[in-house]
């Protein structure tokens, strides 16, 4: 069952199951070449889509390198990010669960979307915080533009033109029921998103997908 | 979604189910970040919170420094004694001078029932109650309801019973309200001097500890103040303690597995006898950690979400 | 201006005379002269009160004007002008101002200030005991002569019962009611509100209805021994109301009163916005159950008249914790229309209404007035009961803005006050 953002229409699917799940492996293959010896590599996943890209991408790595189970992690930067009023009101937190030592490791960020790159700064942010890796690389299944900081992936599963205001929605198995991204527009008789002050009381429930990654922030983001 | 739709903290009688539940699901993420080398999180830098404490406390006030420092918030404590503010200097007075500070956030405990209530109205921060008189502490009840959880797996359908001064005791109304919010069977125990009139509309009351604690999965103790004995609520300690005090004998005929929680800080050989309070059954310890990740929790519910 | 009066068209309610009925109302030199229908003007002046109900101009028997001493709070001047406003030509002014009414001098001091500044008649009460001490008795003769009508310690009562013994004694000679009543101070001490299952929600310090119990019997009970004049103050309970009726079935001498908010609220409001100190008076609002005892008191004759209560306070003295805040409300200007309000829902009889605000009071206190026959004082009442207002203390009249009934709609409203002829108020639309 997809849901779509409220105001939203899809453009164009960008990738199909079978598309996800090769290009999954294609970025396995490059992480393998760039780490033929798996020693002290770990993955952690940006909650909440990270999170199974993580164990997929981690999973095809021991796959294709006939090795035993990676670590993978899942981060919740809920306390890190730079304005919170980019998601709910009050997103739910599901809390930072990675039940091993990142000192000295190397740590694969992973992520579904790629956008301003806020969520990445907030994960380094909180990985600094939770210990001393040695290095970190980011591995984003799109990236779709814009940045807003100087970040960049490493490993991209696929580079897409975006507008501003257009989404990029990515749909999973294991928390959407199915594998799947597309390019969604803001459907014509749509408001445009502007963001009004802050009024205290209930908001609705975000819409599932990847919405909160859409849409440029009015607000100023708190320093 | 809002998980915690209001803008402060006065008491859990008038909170949902599921509210007091995103509290305590919150405050459970919150804790591994006790654990961490580095126990600090951005999330509420910038933002001024002001401890005003106009009744003694060092344990409550201590656990919301905490809490605030964690969330890298910018924390004030103010022990302001209530004889200054019988100089002349009325609550409201003394809440304007903060807010040339601005502060988003203060924490009140006051001697009077519905201090935080009047300074919600009248101020432009969010307020969270400490404690005020004899009418609610609601982060005492979360913690406690915490650590239940955390023993228990769940809320719904403990047995618990609270005994002691419930006439003075802001804790038993909180926690009454919260168990029984949740789903959890609470039964009230007093000297009938300290039974306040109509109680029963919030939990049922009987007056032998033994039938209280018989089948209990938690004892929550509540303390005796002396000033009860001399106010003439009951003849003496010893007496108290015979007829009312938690003792080993007691305990044995309760479940194996009760918990004994109290708020602190204990009166020995009164309403607990020492070899219970440090005994194997006693949380008392655990509810330490689960106050500042509760106090967290309430903070970031109340704060996290908008911009200043 | 003409030194006659003639108010025509209004339905007169006068029960002492028997009276519900059309008639025209002629007051000269302060007096009323005539009631009749169409009567001709002949150079009165016409006050048109079509639609309107006319009775004798009402009596209140508590209210404190707090001058001397407090006037920040409220003066002569403010607190008639508000008794004007609210629908009563005449007031009886507390004692406990600084300095207490407690001697001839205090009380000839007030009458000369009601003399130039009041806009209602003003009958003092002088202190029960000197200073309002409880200690020693007030000069209760001279006190008489000059000018009061009963003695009291109102807001500091109730005295000991031995000194309560002496004062009802002592008071027959000079024929002065005597009020009791009063809450036991070791029972209430320390309350804030109403003992029970609200106190115990909000976790407020509460004091049980038996602390005014045990006074009232004991008052009672002193009455029947010194067959003096009693008048309860205050009562805010069903259990007082119950020894009232048995003590006057044995003969005692006894009047009681109760303030207007008694009668349509309850402890609850403590809790509607939580901790309101307007809701923080004394006695305090008490159970539903005392509640609709009170008005059965009302309507079967066990009380005799409703008071005002009136205790302004400055925002200084509200603007605190519940239990810091001074108790009391103003309550000139929404007494009246609390009873309408309850006419208006069939909780109250019309003419049981003016019994208890213009006739009762005035037989209480031996006033004259509370009567429009002929030779009566020319104080006249004019309600609307069918006009329907909120209650909006930032429009008092009174220096005193708290009240707990601020943003009720009350159905009946006084709208003309008339007091020796002169209209004091008038606010037809």
């Amino acid at each position: 069952m997809v849901v779509r953002p409220k105001g939203f229409r899809e453009r164009r699917q960008l990738m199909d199951r079978a598309r996800v799940a090769r290009t999954l492996t294609r970025m396995a293959t490059e992480l393998l070449e760039h780490h033929p010896s798996l020693a002290g590599l770990t993955f952690v996943g940006i909650r909440s889509r990270g999170v199974p890209l993580a164990k997929r991408l981690a999973q095809r790595v021991a796959e294709l390198a006939g090795s035993a189970p990676l670590p993978v992690g899942a981060l919740d930067i809920t306390l890190y990010r730079d304005d919170l009023t980019m998601i709910a009101l009050h997103p739910i937190m599901k809390g930072t669960d990675i039940p091993f030592s990142i000192d000295g490791a190397g740590v694969v960020l992973v992520d579904d979307v790629l956008f301003t790159g806020r969520t990445v700064r907030a994960a380094l942010q909180e990985l600094i915080d939770l210990g001393r890796p040695d290095r970190i690389e980011l591995a984003v299944l799109v990236d779709r533009g814009h940045r807003e900081l100087p970040i960049r992936a490493d490993y991209v599963g696929k580079t897409v033109t975006t507008a501003r205001d257009e989404n990029v929605q990515v749909l999973l198995q294991e928390l959407d029921g199915t594998d799947r991204v597309a390019l969604l527009d803001r459907a014509p008789d749509a408001k445009p998103r502007v963001r009004s002050a802050r009024k205290p009381g209930p908001r609705k429930p975000s819409a599932g997908g990847s919405a909160r990654k859409t849409g440029r922030r009015t607000k100023a983001p708190r320093r | 979604m809002t998980a915690f739709p209001h803008r402060h903290l006065l008491g859990i009688e008038e909170l949902e189910p599921d509210q007091i539940g995103a509290i305590l699901d919150t405050a459970q993420g919150l804790k591994e970040i006790l654990d961490r080398p580095i126990k600090k999180v951005p999330t509420l830098r910038g933002r001024t919170v002001v401890n005003l404490f106009f009744e003694p406390s060092t344990r409550t006030r201590s656990s919301f420094e905490m809490a605030e420092k964690v969330l890298s918030a910018d924390s004030l404590s103010i022990a302001a004694s209530t004889s200054s503010v019988k100089k002349g200097e009325t609550l409201i007075d003394t809440v304007r001078n903060l807010e040339a500070m601005s502060p988003d956030l203060i924490v009140i405990r006051h001697a009077s029932a519905g201090a935080p209530h009047l300074l919600a109205r009248r101020c432009r921060a969010s307020i969270v109650n400490a404690g005020d008189g004899a009418h609610e502490h609601p982060t005492q009840a979360l913690l406690d309801a915490l650590t239940l959880r955390q023993r228990k797996g769940t809320l719904e359908g403990l047995r618990v019973a609270i005994v002691g001064d419930v006439l003075h005791s802001r804790v038993a109304r909180s926690s009454a309200w919260l168990l029984r919010k949740m789903g959890a069977g609470v039964v009230l125990c007093a000297p009938p001097t300290l039974v306040p009139q109509g109680v029963e509309q919030i939990a049922p009351v009987v007056d032998r500890i033994e039938e209280a604690i018989e089948g209990a999965d938690a004892v929550m103790m509540l303390r005796v103040q002396k000033e009860r004995m001399t106010g003439g609520y009951f003849p003496s300690e010893r007496e108290y303690h015979a007829r009312y005090g938690l003792t080993a004998a007691r305990l044995a005929g309760a479940r194996k597995d009760v918990l004994i929680m109290h708020p602190g800080p204990l009166n020995r050989g009164v309403e607990i006898a020492s070899e219970v309070a440090d005994g194997p059954y006693s949380v008392i310890l655990e509810q330490v950690t689960n106050g500042v990740a509760v106090r967290m929790a309430v903070l970031y519910l109340l704060l996290g979400g908008e911009s200043p | 201006m003409s030194r006659t009066l003639l108010l025509v068209g209004g339905r007169v309610v006068d029960p002492g005379q028997g009276l519900d009925a059309a008639r025209d109302v002629r007051i000269e030199k302060g007096v009323v002269t005539e009631l009749g229908r169409r009567l001709s003007p002949g150079g009165a002046t016409v006050v048109d009160v079509a639609g309107l109900v006319v009775c004798p101009g009402f009596v209140d028997l508590r209210a404190r004007l707090r001058e001397p001493g407090d006037e920040e709070k409220e003066t002569v001047a403010t607190g008639t002008r508000a008794a004007a406003a609210g629908g009563f030509a005449a007031v009886c002014a507390m004692p406990g101002t600084r300095p207490v009414n407690d001697d001839a001098d205090a009380t000839r001091a007030l009458l000369e200030r009601a003399q130039r500044a009041a806009a209602a008649r003003v009958y003092p009460v002088g202190a029960l005991s000197q200073g309002c001490r409880g200690e020693d008795l007030a000069e209760y003769g001279d006190l008489r002569d000059a000018g009061c009508v009963a003695v009291d310690d109102d807001e500091r009562a109730p005295v000991g019962p031995r000194l309560m013994r002496r004062a009802l004694e002592y008071a027959r000679a000079f024929d002065l009611p005597v009020v009791g009543g009063g809450q036991d101070p070791e029972l209430a001490a320390g309350a804030a509100m109403n003992e029970g299952p609200v106190a115990t929600r909000l976790g407020l310090p509460g004091a049980p209805g038996a602390a005014e119990a045990i006074v009232a019997a004991r008052d009672l009970a002193l009455a029947e021994l010194t067959g003096g004049r009693l008048h309860l103050a205050r009562v805010s309970t069903a259990g007082v109301l119950e020894a009232l009726r048995r003590a006057r079935a044995r003969g005692a001498r006894v009047t009681a009163e109760v303030a207007a908010h008694h009668l349509v609220l309850t402890d609850e409001a403590v809790a509607a916005l939580p901790y309101d100190t307007a809701a923080r008076l004394d006695p305090p609002l008490r159970s539903e159950a005392d509640r609709r005892a009170l008005l059965k008191g009302l309507r079967d004759g066990t009380l005799d008249c409703v008071v005002s209560d009136h205790a302004p306070h400055t925002v200084d003295e509200k603007d605190l914790e519940f239990d810091a805040a001074s108790p009391g409300a103003s309550s000139l200007e929404t007494a009246v229309a609390v009873c309408l309000d309850l006419v208006s829902r069939d909780a109250l009889d019309l003419g049981r209404l003016v019994e208890l605000l213009s006739s009762g009071p005035a037989r209480a206190f031996g006033l004259p007035g509370g009567s429009l026959a002929k030779g009566s004082p020319g104080d006249v009442t004019v309600l609307d009961p069918g006009l329907r207002r909120e209650v909006d203390p930032g429009r008092f009249l009174s220096k005193g803005r708290s009240s707990p009934l601020a943003g009720r709609t009350l159905t009946g409203w006084p709208v003309l006050t008339v007091v020796g002829g002169r209209v004091v108020f008038d606010g037809r639309r």
